[in-house]
């Protein structure tokens, strides 16, 4: 066990490595000098400048720093909020996408084992059909057109309308205050992962309730209520847990586009746009930070893993 | 005595339940396509590509307008006005055509990704899974570390790095796209190498490569269809995604992505500029999608995503 721990940790800590080196060589390739900007400097200014940000130095020199700097949570300042230090705009942006994306995971993996468990028990039947049909739309609508769609007919339109008639309002429209402002946000971002959970849990418990210790079970006179939760969900969960850590990226990157719409002022609505403005060091410590958590989201899911499931492999751990 | 087929009856498993796994591959397609064949879903599926794909080609050659072509006299027309079917954005550029030429680039982009994926995926899992050992070991640890790193995150740096537009976006996709399929055509090499006819075909004498790209990849082909069916859709999403937050298709071309995600900012005056290019995205994804999932279970009914 110590020795799967140990080598999932080390294993984080090369992916981080190469995503630092990654994003470190992506930066140097981009064209341009930080500091050709509208006022013309002078040769003795500009040296200055760069003996100051360390760019007079060799790049292994630079990248080394960079390393150093990156694993500290030092990113640099933003070039468009100037002197403000990216952690720190991480740092008051990060609570808010936290929070978003745990709530639209939660729903995700409760609406979606909900929706896959119903359609798998009443295969063939209406529900096994909407709810099959629920996830085909999941999937194939991109949030940004159902975050806007779902934004001007609920807290425009039917929230204006229920606003006038009786004085209050359903869904407010955008910003991350009260408890209702956190309906829709999640939604949306939650809707794609709902849709690949219900189509996993469905097809999982299909496959369960064929094999032969649930028709040993049934046989022997075992409720249906009692089957299904004692005996098939606990098999048919395993392969939906696998792919938790995916889905935390996905809603995370997800984030980016629903932060954007809803007017949250999480990381993705400061990612979006520090790419518009090409604010460079933004970028880089946006994507740092987000890769970093990510690996430790995923390294989280693998070793609750192995505690679910009895029998993972613990030392041979491979693909 | 003389045995003939009628005395005999079948007292194995129903014959649809049979799985199809790769015993002569004749045999092998000649069942899936009577299995296809009479299958709704994918025949409706199959004609709507065909109708987007015939649309995407044709309509803006053929069309009175081009996609870059303005009307300032005829700005935001609604359907069926001033000859333009579907109307005019705020430059008074045909939607019509746009949306077409749109689902043009955006089949172009899914097409191509999903081409890069699947060589490089095909050649990488191909290697790893056909030699094993110690090769298998270090390309599958050089994978992970592909895999763990968040794929969006790396598609963004590297259109901020390349600069945006469509070969960008194809090659951000197929170098990060391709682990999939990798990961699948290993798991295929691994199981299919066992099998006795790789042994003969050794045994007369065949060399690797000709063993892998002859015997092996061919016998994988239906779970390989099924993977790249599925991988278009998220193509097409990651080039919607991209548009959105402004690092996609630069004008004056137009994806459907960047078509919809313009459409958002005058979404509340003129609902059309956002739902027609919507719907034709969405229309898409869903057929590969259906499509992809109905394959799946036609032709390897085992796999599980």
């Amino acid at each position: 066990m110590l020795r799967y721990i140990v080598q999932r940790l080390g294993f984080a800590v090369l992916t981080l490595w190469v995503l630092i080196t990654l994003t470190f060589v992506l930066m140097q390739l981009l064209p341009g000098d930080p500091f050709v900007g509208d006022r013309a400097l002078t040769d003795s200014v500009k040296n200055a400048l760069y003996a100051k940000y360390g760019l007079d130095q060799p790049v292994y020199i630079q990248y080394l720093k960079y390393l150093g700097n990156a694993v500290q949570g030092d990113f640099g300042d933003s070039l468009i909020y100037t002197g403000r230090p990216v952690s720190t705009i991480l740092e008051e942006a990060f609570p808010f996408s936290i929070d978003l994306g745990i709530r639209a995971l939660v729903f995700a993996v409760f609406a979606g084992m909900l929706l896959g468990i119903t359609a798998a028990l009443k295969k063939g039947t209406g529900w096994d059909t909407v709810s099959m049909i629920i996830a085909a739309i999941g999937i194939s609508v991109p949030s940004f057109i159902l975050g806007s769609l779902l934004q001007y007919f609920l807290a425009l339109k039917l929230s204006g309308f229920t606003n006038t008639q009786f004085g209050f309002r359903l869904l407010p429209i955008s910003g991350w205050a009260s408890e209702q402002h956190k309906i829709l946000p999640p939604f949306v971002l939650g809707l794609s992962s709902l849709a690949i959970i219900a189509r996993m849990m469905r097809s999982s418990l299909l496959e369960v309730a064929g094999q032969e210790y649930v028709k040993t079970a049934k046989a022997r006179g075992l409720s249906m209520p009692l089957l299904v939760t004692r005996h098939m969900l606990r098999n048919a969960i395993l392969p939906v847990l696998t792919i938790l850590g995916p889905l935390t990226a996905s809603v995370l990157t997800g984030a980016f586009v629903v932060e954007n719409i809803f007017n949250i002022p999480g990381m993705g609505k400061y990612f979006v746009s520090s790419v518009q403005t090409n604010d460079y060091p933004m970028i880089a410590g946006t994507t740092l930070f987000l890769g970093a958590f990510l690996i430790g989201a995923n390294l989280l899911v693998d070793l609750s893993y192995t505690l679910v499931d009895p029998n993972i492999k613990l030392y041979k751990a491979k693909v | 005595m003389q045995y003939k087929a009628e005395m005999f009856e079948w007292t194995g498993p129903a014959k649809e339940e049979q799985t199809l796994s790769g015993s002569g591959a004749a045999g092998y397609w000649k069942d899936v396509r009577q299995r296809l064949r009479g299958n709704k879903v994918v025949t409706s599926c199959l004609v709507i590509l065909l109708l987007l794909v015939a649309g995407a080609i044709f309509v803006p050659l053929f069309s009175r307008y081009s996609i870059s072509d303005q009307d300032l006299s005829s700005t935001n027309l609604g359907w069926m006005t001033g000859g333009h079917l579907f109307g005019t954005d705020k430059l008074g550029r045909d939607l019509f055509v746009r949306v077409w030429y749109g689902t043009r680039i955006s089949l172009i982009i899914a097409f191509s990704a999903v081409l890069i994926d699947l060589v490089v995926g095909m050649v990488y899992g191909g290697i790893a899974g056909y030699f094993g050992g110690k090769t298998d070991e270090i390309m599958m640890r050089v994978l992970e570390v592909v895999v763990a790193i968040p794929y969006m995150i790396i598609v963004i740096l590297l259109m901020i790095v390349l600069k945006p537009g469509v070969t960008t976006i194809i090659l951000a996709y197929g170098a990060i796209g391709w682990t999939g399929m990798a990961r699948l055509v290993r798991g295929q090499m691994m199981q299919l190498k066992e099998k006795e006819y790789v042994l003969a075909s050794r045994l007369l004498g065949a060399g690797s490569w000709r063993i892998i790209f002859r015997g092996l990849i061919p016998n994988s082909l239906g779970v390989i269809i099924v993977n790249l069916t599925l991988t278009i859709p998220s193509a097409i999403f990651t080039e919607a995604f991209l548009s959105y937050i402004g690092l996609g298709v630069q004008i004056p071309l137009a994806s459907l992505g960047t078509l919809a995600s313009e459409g958002i900012t005058s979404f509340q005056t003129y609902p059309g500029l956002l739902i027609i290019p919507a719907v034709f995205l969405c229309v898409t994804m869903l057929t590969f999608n259906l499509l992809g999932d109905t394959l799946r279970d036609v032709i390897d009914p085992k796999s599980k995503e």
